[in-house]
């Protein structure tokens, strides 16, 4: 099957129901979407389908189709994944990191979806990402920096 | 957590071979060794191998690109900032000119001046390599000056540094670190190196940016569980659910009829999937027919559990501190007492438990990322059979350590799977075999006295029960029966009291205990705070008032006590809350790692005995800081950890198994139980001191008292139980 991640069209061979977090870390090598939990209790592994966060550690592989997967590897070039990075580092929300790739686009698809979201809207778009670390006050200052950006 | 180790091991406790990863003594004298041994040849797996080594911690190369190697572990914590900015202040390079690397296990360069071992922990890195770091800065720069003095024919000390050029004022000539690096390599270190005054450090003491986030932002950081080598296979595996339990039988057919299944290993207590891919070995490992061989402890349950240790408590203590005597004062007179348990628990780090090995040629090569690298070689080469030589360990970033990646059992089970496995094979963990398999927080018993005369304490006895870490993990360093890390928070409270007896009883159990984020302190200290706000509340003491009247000759503990109740406006309402119409503030405060803080959490309960914890506030007083930012995300990051810990952390046992699994019924804080962490910073010229674990431990017992506080009921098990608080209890 063809796959468009970041703008790229790979050829992958795996099975429809492999989990696309599996085809891109252990057949396509794009490591920076983590595994964290397997059950989409985490976020960990969230990339974008079509802009829409969505967890890849539930989504088989076959049902993507031709829809464009956006990675944390790619997310630099879309304006709100940019600002959510630059903001990330301006006030150096990271710790381990290791749950950041997924923070980052679950906190890019909320400012692409809505500029300026309240605290509430983040909670609510935030809640399904976990950090180990303790970096939620931290997220939420960064995402408020990136919506004044 | 482990100071004062040093003391005991220069006392000539002997170290366990385990210990001693190279058979050297470094002990104290690690740090000297570490800076004396200039031009050491490069180690093999380290990744620059030419240029110029001034010591264990920098090279220099002629293009000007200065490498440090980092003699503790980068899992969250901010060290290798931290420690870059305590060699670059020195060496006066700048931080973006600056490439880390992790040290490959070598106790005689990096084993910790404090923890003695190679180590990372303990909330020890800035007491421990600030000033030997500092020193390898300096000594280096020291040499370059010298370098370029001896080129010019001019005295050293009119030669100026910044930004890795030297500069010579009277003749305005000026050379690059990289021109002089070879010559700089023959010149004698000097004996004596002067460091820096404060008043002139570029970058300690500074908020600058960290040096390992922008590659994390970008997912271009690999973790241990990010590496593939060039023909891997992909593995998962599985131990004995029940404790102690062994395979009986394993059908493979179904598994390895699976496509991208190609092996199944079985051991006498694990069974691995090998395949293509992650995914397919996952597959495989749920097809497989196990029947497990439960063993003895096929009936362990958590009451029991509770049951032993309690009985445990019952014993003969040892002695940890004793002042007066106390058992006297007790006889008679007011008398409090309580009892505080504390649950096991799981680390559960984000980057689940994996390691890639290839074991081949009677050597073997170890992708992982540990707190220990030491403790990773010599449990692979144990493991095989080999030298500890014939072992590489190299060392990734850690997707969160917490104490987890202190131990190698990991390494060696990924080991004993590769052994029979042709080629590399990396291991990755369920979330679930990740947390049934972990070394858990060990339960604690603590049980108090008190005699209370005029508002004063006048006796106290505290007796800590619980299964001894530290006599596992570092047995010489179990002295006289007593787990100094298990007291630490009883024996140093802050608090001038009357007659003291501190006691420990070791509990030992086939539960596996390990250090998690807190250490010692967490349980300590909790139930110290939590009986002196039983104590005010029963006396009709304010609880601020209460701790203030016991800090007359502790001014550090008293700043922070009272710049926290400043901050948070103790004595006035805690703002209403939607969650629940209960609300109540708590104070807690403690002493320990090197660090003074206080925090004040307010909550609201709701009638169903919910508990939202809807703003904390800390001070804190660590000493001198090196990176200000990374210290308040510290404290930010801890208190969220002890959050997580008080409001819904448990581990629990039934037919010998752990019932949790993943983190649905493991829970861990979310951003919308999130509240407001104000940190509040005490300007301190005072030696460093530690930030990783206190936030943890603080932010507990201030919210267990803010329960209290707000329903009258004090919880003595954690975590919080919301069945014993709700409205209708």
């Amino acid at each position: 099957m063809d796959l468009k991640i970041n703008g790229v069209s790979h050829s992958v061979d795996a099975p429809d129901r492999m989990p696309l977090l599996w085809v891109l870390r252990d057949v396509l090598g794009m490591t920076g979407t983590k595994f964290g939990c397997g059950i989409a209790q985490c976020g960990a592994c969230t990339v974008h389908l079509e802009g829409v966060a969505v967890r890849s550690c539930q989504l088989p592989v076959g049902a993507v189709g031709g829809r464009a997967i956006t990675t944390i590897e790619g997310i630099g070039e879309t304006p709100a994944g940019a600002k959510i990075q630059k903001a990330w580092l301006d006030i150096e929300v990271i710790q381990c990191g290791y749950c950041q790739p997924g923070q980052i686009m679950s906190a890019a698809a909320l400012l692409a979806a809505n500029p300026q979201p309240d605290d509430a809207a983040i909670d609510a778009a935030m809640a399904g990402n976990l950090c180990r670390c303790g970096t939620y006050v931290r997220i939420r200052e960064g995402i408020k920096h990136a919506a004044r950006s | 957590m482990l100071r004062g180790l040093d003391s005991s091991f220069g006392a000539g406790g002997g170290l366990s071979r385990r210990a001693l990863l190279r058979g050297g003594g470094a002990l104290a004298g690690g740090l000297l060794i570490g800076i004396e041994l200039p031009l050491r040849p490069a180690l093999a797996d380290e990744p620059v191998p030419t240029g110029t080594r001034f010591n264990a911690f920098i090279h220099v190369a002629s293009d000007d690109a200065v490498t440090f190697t980092m003699p503790a572990v980068e899992m969250g914590q901010g060290v290798y900032t931290s420690q870059a900015q305590c060699l670059a202040d020195e060496l006066d390079v700048a931080l973006d000119k600056v490439v880390a690397a992790h040290a490959p296990p070598d106790q005689a360069n990096y084993g910790s001046p404090i923890l003695v071992i190679q180590a990372t922990g303990g909330s020890t890195t800035t007491m421990a390599w600030s000033g030997p770091l500092r020193k390898a800065g300096a000594t280096a720069r020291a040499m370059l000056v010298q370098a370029a003095a001896a080129k010019w024919g001019a005295d050293p000390a009119g030669l100026t540094t910044e930004n890795g050029v030297i500069t010579d004022k009277t003749s305005g000539r000026s050379i690059r670190y990289g021109e002089v690096a070879d010559l700089a390599a023959g010149i004698e270190p000097p004996a004596d190196i002067k460091l820096k005054d404060p008043s002139q450090f570029r970058l300690i003491g500074k908020p600058v940016h960290r040096i390992d986030t922008p590659a994390k932002a970008t997912g271009k950081t690999v973790y241990g569980i990010d590496v593939i080598r060039p023909g891997t296979k992909f593995a998962t595996l599985m131990a004995s659910p029940v404790i102690g339990g062994k395979v009986g039988s394993v059908d493979q057919s179904k598994a390895l009829a699976m496509p991208g299944v190609r092996q199944v290993v079985v051991l006498d207590d694990i069974v691995a999937v090998v395949a293509d891919n992650t995914w397919a070995a996952m597959q495989g490992l749920a097809a497989l027919a196990i029947e497990w061989a439960p063993g003895a402890h096929a009936n362990l349950d958590q009451a029991q559990l509770w049951r032993e240790i309690e009985k445990a408590s019952e014993g003969v203590g040892v002695v940890a501190a004793k002042e007066g005597d106390a058992l006297a004062g007790l006889r008679d007179g007011t008398l409090f007492e309580a009892t505080y348990e504390l649950p096991y628990l799981a680390h559960a780090p984000m980057e689940m438990s994996n390691c890639t090995v290839h074991v081949h040629d009677g050597a073997c090569e170890v992708w992982v990322g540990t707190q220990v690298p030491g403790f990773a070689q010599t449990g692979a080469a144990k493991t095989l059979g080999i030298d500890p030589a014939k072992v590489t360990i190299n060392n990734h970033l850690i997707g969160g350590g917490f104490g987890r990646r202190l131990e190698a059992d990991n390494v060696v089970k990924a080991v004993r799977v590769a052994a029979h496995v042709d080629g590399p094979v990396k291991i990755v963990w369920s979330r679930e075999e990740d947390i049934r398999q972990e070394l858990y927080r060990p339960l604690y018993h603590d049980r108090l006295q008190a005699r209370v005369e005029d508002g004063k304490i006048t006796a106290w006895h505290h007796r800590v029960t619980g299964f001894s870490i530290l006599a596992r993990w570092l047995p010489p360093a179990f002295k006289n029966g007593i787990d100094s890390d298990a007291v630490e928070g009883a024996v140093k409270i802050p608090y001038g009291i009357g007659d003291r007896l501190i006691e420990y009883i070791r509990n030992e159990s086939v539960v596996p205990g390990a250090f998690w984020r807190g250490v010692g302190p967490n349980s300590s200290i909790f139930s110290v705070e939590c009986f002196m706000d039983l104590i005010a509340r029963k006396t009709g003491a304010d609880p601020l008032a209460f701790r203030r009247g016991m800090l007359d000759k502790n001014s550090r503990a008293l700043g922070v006590l009272n710049l926290a109740a400043e901050k948070a406006g103790w004595g006035t309402l805690a703002a209403a809350s939607p969650f629940g119409a209960r609300q109540g503030r708590g104070i807690a405060l403690m002493a320990a790692f090197g660090s003074y803080l206080a925090a004040i959490a307010d909550v609201a309960v709701s009638d169903t005995g919910d508990v939202r914890v809807t703003r904390v506030v800390v001070a804190a007083d660590v000493g001198q800081v090196v990176n200000p930012d990374i210290l308040v995300a510290q404290i930010q990051g801890g208190a969220v950890f002890g959050l997580s810990a008080v409001l819904h952390g448990k581990i629990t046992f039934a037919g010998g198994r752990v019932e949790q699994g993943n983190f649905n019924d493991y829970r861990i804080l979310r951003i919308d139980e999130m509240p407001s962490v104000e940190v509040h910073i005490v300007p301190s010229t005072e030696n460093y001191g530690g930030i990783g674990e206190p936030g943890t431990v603080i932010v507990q017992p201030a919210v267990a008292n803010a329960v209290f506080a707000a329903t009258g009921v004090q919880l003595t098990r954690m975590p919080i139980d919301a069945a014993l608080i709700a409205k209708a209890a």
